[in-house]
């Protein structure tokens, strides 16, 4: 079954598109099944009540989602990009 | 797809004397709203989004960047503007907005459809990826240094 991944951002459609389209890309190449839903932050709750494995946001997290979340600043800055696709793929294999 | 394709020579500014975001943004969202790209509440609203949900990147090299920008109700055409500081300016980092981000260069994103972006921003991303880039950016002196460096 496929992973869900929630990708949030300040205004849902920056940020979060270029995480999204990397995660989608790098979960492909390691053959993981992967669903991605792009928000804003503040949309994350609404989101959490259909189920996700992951959070991966680029913007600041103002409360504990009760899931796993990782910063995904390096699909844009690159920095530290590899740590951060190994951190997302071991989450979502278990 | 290019950087260079969304970005009006004239709304990029080199060498602005401020160490205020909040100037920065109103003189680049100023641009883009007399260009016709952005609507009139676009400035307020960025503002307002720089408070709450900062866009600063450290980028690990010399200068640092932030991309300013809000949801797509504020523009009617997709740009881009470009400003650069003689100083540090004082941005917060986007994923933890309690960490100051002194930066040399912004890069305002007005965004007009949710998904039609993704090459511009991947393209926004790569430049951001590439110090040697970023540090022409940086120093330009005119336009055509700016787009020379996004070739």
């Amino acid at each position: 079954m496929a992973k869900t991944v929630i990708v949030s951002c300040g205004t849902g459609i920056a940020t979060s598109t270029v995480a999204a389209k990397a995660i989608e890309e790098a979960c492909k190449a390691a053959g993981v099944a992967v669903i991605t839903k792009q928000c804003k932050g503040q949309e994350i709750p609404e989101l959490l009540k259909q189920g996700a494995d992951l959070i991966v946001t680029t913007s600041t997290m103002r409360f504990d989602p009760g899931i796993p979340v990782v910063k995904g600043l390096a699909f844009l800055t690159g920095i530290g990009i590899d740590d951060v696709v190994k951190e997302i793929l071991d989450i979502l294999k278990d | 797809m290019n950087i260079k394709e969304f970005l009006n020579e004239r709304a990029v500014l080199l060498g602005l004397e401020t160490t205020s975001s909040e100037e920065v943004i109103r003189a680049l969202g100023g641009k883009l709203r007399d260009l016709g790209y952005v609507k009139d509440n676009f400035i307020e609203a960025a503002l307002e989004r720089e408070a709450n949900m900062p866009t600063g990147l450290p980028l690990g090299g010399e200068y640092n960047a932030a991309i300013p920008h809000v949801d797509i109700e504020y523009v009617n055409q997709s740009a881009l503007g470009l400003a650069t500081f003689k100083e540090d300016v004082v941005f917060y980092n986007m994923v933890d907005s309690d960490e100051v981000v002194p930066c040399r260069l912004v890069i305002m994103l007005a965004l007009d459809t949710p998904k039609s972006q993704i090459e511009m921003l991947q393209s926004v991303a790569a430049v951001l990826q590439n110090p040697d880039t970023i540090r022409k950016l940086v120093n330009a002196k005119t336009t055509e240094e700016v787009f020379s460096a996004l070739s």
